[in-house]
């Protein structure tokens, strides 16, 4: 593979849903790059569509239109075998540790289950099987004794090391990584994004991480990209995006963040309303209605994304002008 | 927590096990249980003396009548008393179980099937759904004895038809119990996860939706049992059933209600016997239900 | 300032089939008036049971009290009859749980969900009460206007507000907040909180507020109490906890978070995991998950040490070590 073309290109990724009340914009004309080894991380409040983008590039959804291009392959043109084959490749993990493992299969064959499909391993091979769950159970940290639990018996942590587990049986080169850690409490949270990171460097992953929790997609990602009614409003460098944030979403988006330290008092940026609807969206910004700089021109004819400096692309006409 | 504590020690306990033992805590539900099992015990050892003795034992004592003794009450004798051709009655019930347990549970057992099937498919396939599911609502608008009544009429009284339409009475039943199962299936997250490992639709469905939906089901075929016991007896009761003189307890109350005025033994015992039947699997079908109950989990 | 509500050595246990859940193990609390309260603590660690001890609202059978008095303005709420619980519930002391979207009535509209509640304390005619309830929405941000309309049709950062109206409804003097935000969005977490803040302020009530977030805690509270294992292991107010925390849990947690305005290569989380809650360590609860854990640890049970100042921590590191005084 040539080290300078992206793992994964995204290019105008469209999902659309039917409803009763009209055409939902679930993600509308996403594109973006990713490099082998980096982390994307992807933000924006519940029902903005991140996590629909995630299952429609794995093609868990199918998309409406637009390309997925992975390792140069078009995904979206796969066939059901090529596609079975893709997903050697591809993997997701979980936000939810419960609904995610099927509550009938013991840690060994939950984990083993990936290879079993793939026909990867030889599934009445009992050795050969356990052994292989064992390595996997120690590179995520699970105890050798565990090997024959079932999920209900387990906390949430271990059961998200079990999610993360069966991701990597197949020795993937990409995984989109939905809200990992959400449900976790804090303290397990860490131990889990520890564990990613280590997994990530000692692999060689590439991830797409999917969260609404900024604190954690700032310490994790290697870039940003911020979501709103299911389009991009800004991407670009992590620390570039908490330092200078240009979009006025993100900014109020960043200030509403509760820091933990007392002696900071936040200085919140109000936001009007709340999140409109992304069912037959406005033609122009769709932030514009909460929007504290929002003029005429805003909400007249749609929005592009502009590479304003090096990297960091915003969807905004008034960006750059706008205060930091 | 504790069952932390268990995997903690090694000890895996499968959502079966776990069933299992919380079943047992039920204590009404598991004496039915072993009532259960010795009914069944009993009912089976009939083919087995049916089978040793050639069927000698069971004409002399179950169908051979004594006139002169009719309608006699309890005794240390005959412990349930004598028909109205002076059969005794304890033997009759005994042989009689047979039909109802084993007709019930084979009626079942193939609804469960059929409509367990059909339920999955269409649950899992958006395409079949609505004409499978329409031809269940058609058999549910027609009550259940009606319909089983129907088929009898139109193909003859013989054991196969009464099982047969007992089983087509009972299948809607079984296909809504598990589409609807497989539909919440079908949503959660693991099954995701399986499509993304790259499974196929059948893989999904034998090692993921149908371990996943079976609680119902166990409950449902427990409750039908009961139901389909009541049908045979009911349909053996219009006379469309099992016929005189084999001893089926629906038939043996038909017959005995014209002497109900004189001898109580003849009716209560056979309709006892029902009555008691049914309690046992609605009792044990309720235990089953707590046990295999997902809101109980944790 | 006086002290509102105080709850001494409170014990509350489940007793399943599983064997004697350990929710909540001589827990000490003082809520004083006028003043915003913030419980931390992960999940299990008792948090919601003391909520619902302090409401009167444990679900019993499982739920036991087993000892502990909760001292409400003099009277100890485990004393009341249930007919005087009903009393105080709503009226003195009002709840708002974490899921908005489970707690309203979904066939009623909203203005009369708020009406009903105050109706239930108050003697007012059922015009005054809608009136009222409408004034009530206001309050938390809803135009009047949308008092006919039902749950379903709110966004749940305004069923939220909605809930909260029918919390003041009735002008309590406590405000018990389970984790009030959890279920929202950052942007409308804020919005929330800042309105939580200020109908405090105007209503002159007291605030407990539920929480695992230390950011919402480092942003709302007046004084912070730190819960692990069904008991306090530390309190102090909100800018010795944060700048002075000295119990290794409490330390454990500030250090396992991401911060924004530090860049760190790894996150240093607490290994292992809570306890077991139907078989607690017999010593310090931490004691398994501690750095510092010795053998006196793992055998005694740490009591409360008063550092002065109302900084409070249960460990016994601080009964040699001297400690300074935080400013």
């Amino acid at each position: 593979m040539n080290e300078n073309q992206p793992l994964l290109q995204v290019q105008n990724l469209k999902k659309y849903f039917q409803t009763p009340s009209g055409t939902l914009h679930a993600v509308d004309d996403v594109t973006f790059d990713l490099y082998t080894g980096k982390t994307l991380g992807v933000v924006g409040e519940s029902g903005c569509g991140k996590s629909t983008m995630g299952r429609a590039i794995l093609r868990l959804q199918e998309p409406t239109a637009g390309k997925v291009l992975f390792d140069g392959v078009d995904v979206t043109a796969c066939d059901k075998r090529e596609l079975k084959k893709l997903r050697e490749q591809m993997q997701i993990i979980f936000q939810d540790p419960f609904a995610s493992i099927n509550p009938r299969m013991t840690v060994s064959q939950t984990i083993m289950e990936p290879l079993i499909i793939q026909n990867k391993i030889d599934k009445h091979d009992r050795t050969g099987l356990e052994k292989k769950a064992l390595e996997i159970m120690d590179l995520v940290g699970l105890a050798p004794r565990l090997v024959n639990s079932y999920p209900h018996e387990l906390d949430g942590g271990r059961r998200q090391r079990i999610g993360i587990g069966r991701a990597l049986a197949l020795n993937p080169k990409f995984i989109v990584c939905d809200e990992p850690v959400s449900a976790l409490d804090v303290s397990i949270q860490a131990q889990i994004l520890n564990l990613m990171q280590d997994v990530q460097k000692q692999m060689g992953l590439t991830y797409l991480f999917i969260t609404h929790d900024l604190s954690v997609v700032k310490h994790f990602s290697d870039e940003i990209l911020v979501m709103y009614l299911g389009q991009m409003v800004e991407k670009c460098g992590a620390k570039q995006l908490f330092a200078k944030p240009m979009h006025p979403y993100t900014q109020a988006l960043l200030s509403a963040i509760p820091v933990p330290d007392p002696h900071v008092r936040m200085q919140k940026i109000p936001l009007k309303g709340e999140l409109s609807s992304p069912i037959n969206p406005p033609v122009g910004c769709r932030f514009a209605k909460r929007c504290p700089y929002a003029c005429e021109a805003c909400s007249e004819a749609a929005v592009p994304l502009r590479e304003l400096e090096p990297g960091h692309f915003v969807a905004c006409i008034k960006a750059g002008e706008l205060p930091v | 927590m504790k069952k932390q504590a268990a995997a903690a020690s090694g000890k895996a306990r499968s959502l079966g096990a776990d069933a299992w033992y919380r079943f047992k805590k039920n204590r009404l539900a598991v004496i039915s249980l072993i009532f259960l099992c010795l009914m069944i015990v009993i009912a089976f050892s009939t083919f087995i003396i049916d089978w040793a003795t050639d069927s000698s034992f069971y004409d002399a004592k179950v169908i051979a009548q004594d006139l002169r003794r009719r309608l006699e009450p309890p005794s240390w004798e005959h412990p349930f008393g004598l028909d109205e051709f002076g059969r005794d009655m304890l033997l009759r019930i005994i042989w009689g179980a047979r039909y109802s347990l084993f007709m019930g549970m084979a009626a079942v057992f193939g609804a469960t099937l059929l409509g367990g099937f059909l339920g999955a498919i269409s649950g899992y396939y958006k395409t079949a759904d609505g004409i499978i599911m329409r031809v269940m609502d058609i058999l549910l608008a027609v009550p259940t004895i009606l319909l089983a009544t129907a088929i009898v009429a139109a193909f003859g009284t013989s054991k196969v038809n009464l099982i047969m339409a007992i089983l087509i009475s009972q299948t809607p039943t079984f296909a809504r119990v598990v589409r609807a199962s497989v539909l919440t299936v079908k949503e959660q997250e693991y099954i995701e996860a399986a499509k993304a490992m790259g499974a196929s639709d059948m893989h999904i469905i034998i090692k993921y939706i149908i371990p996943n939906s079976l609680s119902p089901l166990i409950v449902q075929c427990t409750m039908s049992v009961a139901s389909a016991i009541l049908s045979i007896a009911s349909l053996s009761f219009i006379g469309l059933g099992i016929q005189a003189p084999m001893p089926e307890w629906g038939a043996m109350l038909s017959n005995a209600r014209t002497y109900i005025r004189d001898s109580w033994h003849i009716t209560v015992i056979p309709g006892a016997a029902i009555m008691v039947t049914i309690l046992m699997l609605n009792i044990i079908g309720d235990g089953l239900r707590d046990a295999l109950d997902p809101r109980l989990k944790n | 300032m006086n002290t509102i509500l105080d709850v001494k050595d409170l014990v509350i246990h489940y007793e399943t089939d599983d064997g004697c859940v350990y929710a909540v193990n001589g827990l000490d609390l003082d809520l004083q008036e006028g003043e915003t309260l913030g419980l931390v603590g992960e999940t299990g660690a008792g948090k919601t049971t003391l909520a619902r001890g302090i409401m009167g609202l444990v679900p019993d059978p499982p739920g036991r009290i087993r000892g502990g008095e909760i001292i409400y303005r003099g009277t100890d709420l485990l004393q009341c009859s249930n007919a005087e619980m009903r009393k105080v519930r709503g009226r003195k002391i009002a709840m708002i749980f974490q899921d908005p979207m489970t707690s309203l009535n979904p066939v009623t509209n909203v203005g009369l969900q708020i009406a009903e509640a105050i109706q239930s304390h108050e003697k007012l005619s059922r015009k005054a009460a809608m009136q009222k309830a409408c004034q009530m929405l206001e309050q938390v941000g809803i135009p009047a206007e949308r008092a006919g309309e039902y749950p379903h049709q709110f966004s749940g950062g305004m069923k939220q507000r909605v809930v909260i109206a029918i919390a003041l409804a009735c002008n309590p003097d406590i405000l018990i907040a389970d984790e009030p935000t959890t279920a929202l969005d950052v942007t409308i977490q804020a919005q929330v909180l800042d309105m939580l803040r200020e109908l405090r302020e105007t209503y002159h009530m007291s605030m407990l507020l539920i929480t695992h977030d230390l950011g919402v805690v480092a942003q709302t509270c007046d004084r912070v109490a730190v819960i692990y294992g069904g008991e306090i292991v530390e309190s102090a107010d909100v800018y010795t906890l944060f700048d002075q925390h000295l119990h290794p849990y409490t330390q454990g947690l500030l250090d396992s978070i991401p911060k924004l305005n530090e860049d760190v290569e790894r996150l240093k989380p607490i290994e292992g995991m809570m306890p077991d809650p139907t078989q607690l360590p017999e010593g310090c609860r931490f004691c398994s998950r501690c750095a510092y854990a010795d053998e006196r640890c793992r055998t005694e049970h740490p009591n409360m040490l008063d550092l002065g100042n109302g900084h409070k921590v249960r460990c016994f590191r601080y009964e040699t070590q001297e400690v300074e005084p935080h400013e």
